[in-house]
């Protein structure tokens, strides 16, 4: 097999990190000069956007920034604007956050496992051209998203742009009876999860690149406290989590990019189980036990393997607040008179389902937001998955270009960049 | 096995809310839709898609960019019914803050809308092409949704 000596390879439309994304590689001479990951998602510019708004409208504005992870735009601007008004919800609000949180992942991990990440393990193109038993997987897959989805609809009104949450709680409250069903569900799909993750755990894919993880650690793996901790030992306040940050402007991107302490880095469901582990529900750890154990990891395609985990812990600490839950519509908490000669400002970082998100809001005097910086986990993640894609390319010079380009796609999948991102891959052109 | 449906799912600008929200449609018509419904161009569940001859494109997110435009003219030439959802499909917003910027604002980010062609506003489907129906909501309503598509299913003689 002779080396790709010159070779110009473009993938279009690769993917939806939060919307489409494009690959573009130029080889000279049998070796990797330029590999650029374009994201070209039309921004829609909502941190102008917010700018002169009520701080109260800004979470349900914001919420429309990503469809499949709308959950985690709403909790993290929620946190960050009641940080600023000086608001602390009550226990119960807390709850309901995890809980939604717990949904979202179920959900949200579950369409990535099985919709998208699946063909690929599974050798198809699509999840709707299984057959025989394997069409098995497609229920399932259908099953396990519509419990995720039922949890946040049972919070929230409805799964994406949930309507009942709003700045200090929540108007609305679950009754027992709406409780039932949803728990219910949450056990049925259970023993799937398990099976899934068989299957990812047997998976042969490997791609490793030793990168910095940050993550979120909570003492409850809930996704929205806790300090943020990095593989090299650093452990931040969110409050301080912008500062050692570097925003880098990506000429041929409209996402800028990120890096950490002033390298590339890793967010994600991956640097989660690394560094975070040992805080997951005691009934995930006894059951999931084998595929714990995979992790600490540096393949990347350990990111499913965790997502999987991660969906069985949403069920398990979903169920351990459900069961015997007597919920009480509770009135929201109202914000203290704002400061009259300087502006309040707050600061929030969760954990979206691909890693960490960061809100920081600044209110006027009037009530109306001043200015507002919003970081997604997929313009974090970047300037690593172009690191990595360089040394996939390089690794795999000795391939055909077909071969090249599938395994770049599996590899941006593997990421799960941004919801439909996974199947973005429309067409090749080879010039 | 009779003719199937052939249905297209396409997102221009947006949060994809909507695409997601047929995704979780299909959480309980999968079953029902399998064997009526060949999707033949959807991007959220398969790599190999085509885009001759579809009965029935669902068309997602506001238009603003002459990519954006452009792709939308492809697609209303290969499909026999175009069908907006979502708000940002049928009127533009929430995509089309842009268009409500003051003069300031506007100067702020126009060397991001050179450099990749944005249009000058963000636009509605209707403003370039023929719009045979509507499904509402921010994200889509989903009972809406499955009408529309139960709607074409009789329309297009598939049982």
């Amino acid at each position: 097999m002779s080396h790709q000596q010159d070779l110009d390879i473009t993938i279009d439309q690769i993917s939806k990190i939060e919307g489409h994304a494009e690959i573009d590689v130029k080889i000279r001479s049998g070796e990797v000069q330029e590999v650029k990951l374009k994201v070209n998602e039309n921004k829609r510019f909502y941190e102008q956007a917010v700018r002169g708004r009520p701080f109260h409208t800004v979470p349900q504005l914001v919420s429309r920034i990503c469809g499949t992870c709308s959950v985690a735009h709403l909790n993290c601007s929620l946190e960050a604007v009641e940080k600023a008004v000086d608001i602390t919800i009550s226990d119960q609000s807390r709850l309901f956050r995890q809980l939604t949180m717990d949904g979202l992942m179920i959900r949200d991990h579950a369409m990535h496992l099985y919709l998208f990440s699946l063909p690929d393990v599974l050798g198809k193109d699509s999840v709707l051209d299984l057959e025989g038993p394997e069409k098995e997987l497609l229920h399932q897959a259908f099953h396990v998203k519509s419990a995720g989805n039922a949890l946040s609809k049972m919070i929230l009104g409805r799964a994406i742009h949930g309507i009942y949450s709003q700045v200090g709680g929540y108007s609305v409250a679950p009754t027992t009876e709406q409780i039932q069903p949803v728990i219910k569900e949450l056990r049925d799909v259970r023993p799937y999860v398990l099976d899934l993750l068989q299957i990812y755990l047997d998976c042969p894919f490997d791609f490793r690149r030793t990168t910095h993880n940050v993550a979120l650690v909570s003492d409850q793996y809930d996704y929205l406290d806790g300090m943020i901790h990095s593989s090299r030992g650093l452990c931040v306040h969110e409050e301080h989590y912008g500062e050692h940050l570097t925003r880098v402007v990506i000429p041929y991107s409209q996402s800028a990019g990120y890096e950490f302490e002033g390298m590339d880095y890793m967010v994600g469901a991956l640097p989660r189980m690394n560094l975070n582990r040992a805080a997951l529900h005691p009934h995930t750890i006894r059951d999931a036990k084998k595929f714990i154990s995979v992790f600490p990891s540096n393949n990347i395609f350990h990111n499913n393997l965790a997502q999987g985990i991660e969906i069985l812990h949403g069920i398990d600490h979903a169920l351990d607040i459900l069961e015997g839950a007597d919920f009480k519509k509770e009135a929201a908490v109202q914000p203290a008179p704002l400061p009259k000669n300087t502006d309040s400002t707050g600061v929030a970082v969760i954990e979206a389902p691909r890693g960490n998100l960061y809100y920081m809001v600044s209110i006027k005097p009037d009530g109306s937001i001043q200015y507002a910086n919003i970081v997604t986990p997929s313009a974090q993640n970047q300037i690593n998955m172009e690191d990595d894609l360089k040394l996939l390319v390089t690794e795999h010079l000795d391939k055909s270009k077909e071969k090249i380009t599938f395994e770049m796609e599996k590899l941006i999948r593997a990421y799960d960049p941004c919801f439909s991102c996974a199947s973005h891959f429309l067409k090749v052109n080879w010039t | 096995m009779g003719k199937k449906l052939r249905v297209g799912i396409f997102s221009f600008t947006g949060d994809e809310g909507c695409v997601i929200t047929f995704v979780e449609i299909l959480n309980y018509k999968i079953r029902d839709w399998a064997d009526k419904v060949d999707f033949v161009h959807a991007r959220v569940l398969r790599n190999k898609n085509d885009m001759a001859d579809i009965d029935v494109s669902f068309v997602e997110g506001a238009i603003a960019s002459d990519k954006d435009r452009r792709k939308l003219l492809e697609i209303r030439e290969n499909s026999k019914k175009v069908v907006a959802i979502g708000t940002c499909a049928i009127s533009g917003a929430p995509s089309n803050h842009r268009n409500f910027f003051d003069e300031a604002t506007r100067e702020e980010i126009r060397p991001i809308l050179q450099q990749f062609q944005h249009l000058e506003k963000v636009q509605p489907l209707n403003a370039f092409v023929r719009v045979d129906a509507v499904v509402p909501g921010c994200p889509i309503i989903e009972p809406t949704f499955v009408k529309v598509m139960e709607n074409y299913l009789k329309e297009f003689g598939v049982t």
